[in-house]
């Protein structure tokens, strides 16, 4: 190899020699574990359904199941588990959210409830609420305007 | 002491190696250098409620260890130098504040436990102490807490991120006995190539532990086929790499008896740690644990200690600024 003077010299080498990650091989476990989750949703969705609850109510109830199973899962240390194997296939249904709000809840309750759990909770996905609900308030503008 | 060249120190008094001590977590144990570590925990808590207290009952209760190993009393140390990862050391000052022994707080990241065998060095060839004792720590969940997400958190690590290694070690070096000795330190500089990814600390680290390893064989005369084993801290599997190969390019061939601690460590396959193992403890436990035992056995009779340290915190991290690394080096010899 060629000896290295530059900033730039080095990050090219130090791109070419890190390994990535194994897109396809992820995209393929967040695919069929993504489809499986909605698939949970889909399922819990018709029983509701079927048991004569509005669509409504029933989509209600499937993310109050699905939040608290993420929940459940996140607390026994299994959540962590399935999201190493599916990526984005877990994080990005509402599993993932349930998850995200959990797991610093867990991690920082040793700090105490107040500037603890209460104050920590929301650093992974207060990002995600604040710009949800920016983006959800733009359209909604847009629409008022447009929308007729 | 006698200084050669811009950063090399060497000492006139043989500086003794005097016992080593170490304490690793669970999943260490699991690693291939288990059997050479004096104490491996069950669980990553260790009756405690926190990591940070797990982490300061780890340090304690190894430099507590190393004391009654070494069969000394601990009034005979006159000085302590320890450090690790947490904001403003806690792990050490906690861990430490019933020792009673005069007390240095350093940080240098992953290179604080080679820091401080080097400050201790100093004071000891100077005659400002008779026997120091120099410790360092690292907790994998504790790290993760600081540095990176929760635990429970579902995401996916990069393959060129290491696993920061649960542990201890914990060296005495003194005045007097019969070795292994502590014959020359490199001090290092603060080296940056504006590495940027947080997830790759190896490349970060590299071309610091390049300019302290050049640095050394130009200040001592030595070249790398003196030593029986050069070892970095926690460079991993890809920072060991770029050190080899960049090395070979400025004249200084290291393929052939070169490792890394954070590589030794763990079982990259089924232990599933990426790049290697990371920490202050990566390189104070292998040390402390597998090196010690090799030099004590004459297996190994003159090493290169480089540890090697990426100065960051979360905070620069966000700020978008790249990672300085910093690699201090000590040459360990079992005859003078």
């Amino acid at each position: 190899m060629k000896p290295i003077n530059t900033n730039s010299e080095y990050q090219e080498y130090v791109n070419q020699k890190s390994p990535n990650s194994p897109i396809l091989k992820n995209c393929f476990n967040s695919f069929w574990v993504g489809g499986f989750i909605c698939g949970i949703g889909q399922v819990i969705m018709e029983i509701c359904k079927y048991n004569g609850l509005s669509t409504e109510t029933s989509a209600t109830i499937v993310s109050v199941s699905l939040i608290f199973l993420s929940a459940f899962l996140t607390a026994l240390n299994v959540f962590n588990k399935i999201g190493k194997f599916a990526g984005a296939g877990s994080l990005v249904p509402i599993t993932g959210f349930a998850n995200s709000i959990v797991s610093p809840a867990m991690e920082y309750k040793s700090e105490g409830y107040v500037m603890g759990v209460g104050a920590k909770m929301f650093t992974v996905a207060g990002p995600v609420l604040v710009y949800g609900i920016s983006a959800s308030v733009l359209v909604g503008i847009i629409y008022f305007i447009f929308g007729g | 002491m006698k200084r050669f060249g811009m950063q090399t120190l060497k000492f006139d008094n043989p500086i003794t190696i005097l016992e080593t001590a170490s304490i690793v977590g669970p999943k260490e144990e699991n690693g291939p250098l288990a059997e050479y570590f004096d104490k491996c925990l069950e669980d990553e808590f260790w009756q405690e409620k926190t990591w940070e207290k797990a982490e300061s009952k780890i340090i304690k209760e190894t430099v507590n260890m190393n004391i009654t190993k070494a069969k000394i009393p601990a009034a005979d140390i006159n000085y302590c130098f320890a450090g690790d990862l947490l904001n403003q050391c806690i792990s050490s000052s906690f861990g430490l504040r019933e020792l009673g022994i005069p007390f240095y707080g350093i940080f240098g990241a992953c290179s604080t436990f080679v820091e401080g065998m080097q400050l201790a060095s100093v004071f000891i060839d100077s005659g400002a102490a008779d026997k120091c004792i120099c410790a360092a720590s690292s907790h994998f969940c504790s790290a993760e807490k600081q540095f990176r997400f929760p635990l429970e958190l579902g995401n996916q690590r990069p393959p060129t991120s290491q696993w920061t290694v649960t542990g201890s070690g914990s060296v005495i070096l003194s005045n007097s006995g019969e070795g292994p000795y502590v014959t020359y330190i490199t001090t290092g500089k603060v080296v940056d190539l504006g590495i940027k990814d947080a997830n790759n600390m190896g490349a970060a680290m590299a071309p610091a532990a390049l300019d302290t390893l050049i640095a050394h064989f130009k200040d001592t005369g030595r070249n790398p086929s003196y030593y029986d084993a050069i070892l970095t801290g926690d460079l991993g599997y890809i920072g060991k790499d770029i050190l080899s190969e960049m090395a070979l390019t400025k004249g200084y061939n290291i393929k052939s008896n070169y490792n890394d601690c954070g590589v030794l460590i763990f079982d990259k396959d089924s232990q599933d740690t990426h790049s290697g193992g990371s920490g202050c403890a990566c390189c104070a436990t292998v040390f402390s644990g597998y090196l010690f035992n090799k030099l004590k056995q004459k297996k190994l009779n003159k090493i290169l200690l480089i540890a090697t340290g990426a100065l960051t915190n979360s905070t620069t991290a966000q700020q978008g600024e790249s990672i300085p690394g910093i690699a201090h080096a000590i040459s360990i010899e079992t005859g003078m």
